[in-house]
């Protein structure tokens, strides 16, 4: 068992659809239990605070958007060997980085102020604050590789992990691109 | 003037010289000085007042003359024994009563043997801060247009080339291409139609030295323009001058009018055939436009942005034509060197740069203002024997020269002797002649930021590399001297400086970075004291 | 007219031989030589804007761009090397960042001559941080759309609506960072009365700044190959 690569994934400010895309494996995804281990992400019922200290791969779906964004990609990146930013929203911001051309006070005051039924619209409470502006994962940490696509075909994640694996450098721009 | 007629020959110049020169000895002068500073410190209000109480005086002019130099100590004022400084606009009483010697002096009077004026040597201000240079009569006598006339009647077009070929004489503006060889491309040509073109778009931050001299003695680049117009062929010129010159456009234009009427210019020069007519396209404050290509679309009514080049402005320039472009500066040598001959010129100066260079002294140095110095001289002798040492008695850190395309010297090069080429070495240029003298309280960081900020601003936006890069090198320098930056961002700027320089365009993206890669090259420590450890590469602090 | 001389040169190596006043670019395509380009366009004057065809000459310490420079007898290019590449991807670097080219959401995703190019130098990320400007959408023409977010400002719009259909519609507005393409007087597009309608600049532009309106993300192939062809016909007629 411990002879086994540990894999995380970790899901930031994005839609999963890169971790629906990852599960598009399909029966490849049994290749490649027999050589990793999941140790932590959106797919087994682990809470973030048990993210192990010893990770070989993490990959992070979505930018990189509020506190606690901010706060879980320190901690994975002093965790983890190889951190792989999988999809556009990790590694351009994409979508989720829309709002930096309008700030996030603007964007909240149009989304749940003008756009709202409600007559007066509480102070959120307990939920963590925005960022002034949404980051790419690599704008924040160092990261080792990139996986573009929106989301990112199964072939390519299959490749770049595999790459990886191998101890080789991913070049995965024949398999994907920006916004595929 | 008012007797002047159109003159045809060299020998009809030289007469007139003679009368006007016999003229000027039978009375005394007081010169006034209205240069930008002087003027600003009430010059003209001053001479108005002198040549009001001097009425009764005997024999006495009084002459509003272009900038004497010594910026620093305005308002100046000459009379035929001395030079006085310090003076306010209502001092003109106290100036005369001075000169007639009825009240003590010596704290007004300058010394012209003090290093400020002995160290430099005067060939493009010989007339500076002497003639009125909205006087043709004083031009022509201080042999004014002479050159021009010998070059048309004695000499073949060549041989001009080749006296300018043999001065060694180098493009003023920047660039230091040999202006012999420029000429002598265009002349080459083929073309039916060619071009002049002087350039005076200068806008470096701490330049003066090409408005000081349209503004100080406008016939001489004319005369320069008209010499090299005879030599490469051309029948037609434009001076192009920015708007942000109102005074220089006003006395080129009015030298231009004046040339003409008195023959100097237009149809038929000096009987010869040759003929030139001159007009000024105004600038619309685009710094990009003193490069060559964005000059010529500007003048042609098109947007100012560079092209490629080659093809060179020598064999496709305005309108396509071949068309000889040179500054300001570079034509104001043209005269004294047909004068006096290029041999002469070329004893001067050093081996690969020759003659002298106009500099605008600036910053914190005790006489700031302009000077004229033989190339080779050191930066130290600049610094501290002309321009007097540090202001408010601080330690020197280091000097900028070439604009924004420039770099800045340290401490440790204060013996290098002036010239491109050494200048080049140490990571500046010689520039069009600004030199910005910095003390130690100058924050290298804020200075590349500043730099940067011009020509991020000054941009054309036709290529990438400039009009991009240029932004996220500022955005990067903001970063770190707020505090903010990362050893990564850092890495960054440094990538960015090789990019922005080996891909831009043209000269001024090419050139942009020079002023962090020469602070980094010398300062880094400045930029590495103002870094940031930090877990995440993007401020916490700023962002929670 | 004059024959054109025959000039030999090497690019990459190989010996080439082709006519004097071709350009770097123009002879590497007709040896199937590739140089990438952005604000390129067969049958436009070329303007050397984009920088990514700069090449390398042997014996000049400056790269060129391939588009602009004319070849000569004895000249050794060089289209490719590492250098090229580091600077190529810093610069496409650039372009993507300083507008906000969400491909995921584009008209053009999928046939984006930018996208491509990210892919064909093997970009997996951008290294300098996106700028976010705020930029507008001008939508008032009843067939065209003009998304100022995903301009890179080559300049392929201004050039064929003036130098193919005479129009001269479009140009560029301000300077630096500011510049922007335009409708005639700076007015919505749909107020611009020289427009001819006739969606060249559409066809043109390589990204999906210009784009036709009713068509789906699949539907906005563009088909460039009439400008060298229209060109041509002029330059008969001439």
């Amino acid at each position: 068992m411990s002879s086994k690569v540990k894999l995380a994934t970790i899901w930031l400010d994005g839609c999963s659809g890169c971790h629906m895309s990852f599960l598009d494996m399909d029966e490849r995804l049994i290749e490649l239990s027999e050589r990793i281990e999941y140790v932590s992400g959106p797919y087994i019922d682990r809470k973030f605070q048990d993210y192990p200290e010893d990770v070989d791969i993490c990959l992070v779906e979505g930018s990189v958007s509020n506190e606690e964004d901010l706060h879980k990609v320190c901690i994975i990146r002093e965790r983890s060997k190889k951190i792989i930013s999988f999809g556009d929203c990790a590694v351009t911001g994409n979508v989720s980085a829309m709002r930096n051309i309008f700030g996030p006070k603007e964007c909240l005051a149009h989304s749940y102020e003008e756009l709202s039924d409600e007559d007066s619209i509480k102070e959120p409470i307990d939920i963590p604050k925005l960022l002034e502006s949404v980051h790419a994962v690599h704008e924040v940490i160092d990261v080792d590789y990139f996986l573009p696509g929106c989301p990112p075909p199964s072939d390519a994640i299959f490749y770049v992990i595999n790459e990886v694996l191998e101890g080789r450098e991913p070049n995965p721009s024949h398999l994907t691109r920006f916004g595929k | 003037m008012s007797e002047m007629k159109t003159i045809h020959s060299l020998e009809e110049l030289e007469e007139l010289a003679e009368v006007l020169r016999e003229e000027q000895k039978s009375k005394s002068r007081i010169t006034v000085c209205t240069g930008v500073a002087c003027s600003s410190l009430g010059s003209e209000e001053l001479a108005k007042e002198l040549s009001e109480e001097s009425k009764n005086l005997e024999n006495c002019e009084v002459k509003k003359v272009g900038c004497k130099g010594l910026c620093a100590l305005g308002v100046l004022v000459e009379d035929d024994k001395n030079m006085y400084h310090s003076l306010k606009k209502d001092d003109a009483k106290n100036l005369l009563a001075m000169m007639e010697g009825t009240q003590e002096s010596s704290e007004y009077i300058l010394s012209k043997d003090i290093p400020f004026y002995s160290k430099q040597k005067k060939i493009v201000l010989e007339n500076a801060g002497y003639i009125d240079p909205d006087s043709l009569d004083d031009y022509i006598a201080a042999d004014g247009y002479k050159a021009l006339f010998s070059a048309i009647s004695d000499m073949e077009r060549s041989e001009v080339i080749d006296e300018i070929k043999k001065s060694g004489l180098r493009g003023r503006g920047g660039g230091g291409y040999p202006t012999g060889l420029k000429w002598s491309t265009v002349e080459k040509a083929i073309g039916d139609q060619k071009y002049v073109i002087c350039n005076a778009d200068e806008g470096d931050p701490g330049a003066f030295m090409d408005r000081s001299v349209m503004e100080a003695d406008p016939h001489r680049v004319i005369e320069g323009m008209a010499i090299a117009a005879y030599a490469v062929g051309a029948n037609k010129g434009y001076l192009y001058i920015r708007a942000e010159y109102p005074l220089a456009v006003k006395r080129i234009k009015l030298a231009i009018k004046r040339a003409e009427k008195f023959g100097l210019l237009g149809e038929n020069i000096c009987g010869s055939g040759f003929s030139l007519k001159l007009d000024v396209r105004l600038g619309a404050g685009a710094f990009v436009c003193g490069e060559e290509t964005a000059l010529l679309s500007s003048i042609e009514g098109k947007r100012g942005t560079p092209t490629p080049r080659p093809p060179y402005p020598a064999e496709s320039g305005l309108w396509g034509k071949p068309t000889l472009i040179n500054n300001v500066e570079t034509y104001a040598n043209i005269a004294p060197i047909i004068r006096n001959g290029g041999d002469w010129y070329a004893k001067i100066g050093t081996e690969s740069s020759k003659g002298t260079k106009v500099f605008a002294l600036t910053g914190q140095i005790k006489n700031s203002g302009m000077i004229e110095v033989p190339m080779g001289i050191t930066l130290e002798q600049i610094i501290f024997e002309i321009g007097g040492g540090m202001a408010l008695g601080r330690e020197f850190k280091a000097v900028q020269t070439g604009g924004p395309s420039g770099g800045c010297i340290p401490r440790d090069h204060l013996n290098l002797e002036v010239d491109y080429e050494n200048l080049k070495s140490v990571g500046s240029m010689m520039g069009s002649g600004g030199m910005i003298v910095m003390d130690e309280s100058s924050k290298m960081v804020e200075v590349a930021k500043f730099f940067m900020e011009f020509c991020m601003s000054e941009s054309c936006g036709k290529c990438v590399p400039c009009r991009v890069g240029t932004v996220q090198m500022y955005e990067i320098l903001k970063k770190i001297s707020k505090k903010d930056g990362t050893r990564k961002d850092l890495a960054l700027l440094e990538e960015l400086c090789d990019v922005v320089r080996n891909t831009s365009l043209c000269g001024l993206g090419q050139s942009a970075p020079n002023p962090v890669v020469s602070t980094l090259r010398f300062f880094k420590e400045e930029y590495e004291n103002l870094l940031v450890e930090s877990r995440c590469h993007i401020s916490i602090s700023k962002e929670a | 007219m004059a024959t054109k001389q025959v000039k030999t040169l090497k690019i990459d190596g190989m010996d080439i031989s082709s006519i004097q006043g071709s350009s770097i670019l123009e002879v590497a395509r007709e040896h199937d030589i590739y140089i990438p380009t952005l604000c390129f366009v067969e049958g436009l004057c070329a303007v050397g804007s984009c920088r990514l065809c700069l090449v390398e000459i042997e014996g000049s310490g400056k790269l060129l761009p391939a588009c602009t420079t004319q070849i000569y007898e004895g000249m050794s290019v060089i289209t490719n090397s590492e250098k090229l590449l580091k600077y190529r991807q810093m610069i496409l670097s650039l372009m993507f960042a300083e507008r906000n080219h969400t491909c995921a959401v584009c008209v053009s995703n999928g046939h984006c001559d930018l996208q491509a190019m990210l892919q064909i130098l093997h970009m997996d990320h951008i290294k300098v941080p996106y700028m976010f400007p705020r930029l507008k959408v001008d939508a008032t023409h009843d067939r065209f759309v003009m998304d100022h977010n995903r301009c890179i400002l080559c300049s392929a719009c201004v050039r064929v609506c003036d130098e193919i259909e005479g129009a001269h519609t479009k140009d560029i507005e301000g300077r630096g960072i500011k510049s922007n393409i335009i409708t005639d007087f700076a007015q919505n597009w749909g107020d611009a009365s020289s427009c001819t309608t006739c969606g060249k600049c559409v066809q043109v532009c390589p990204t999906g700044a210009l784009s036709e309106k009713g068509k789906a993300v699949s539907e906005q192939l563009k088909r460039r190959s009439f400008v060298s062809y229209l060109k041509s016909m002029r330059e008969d007629v001439l």
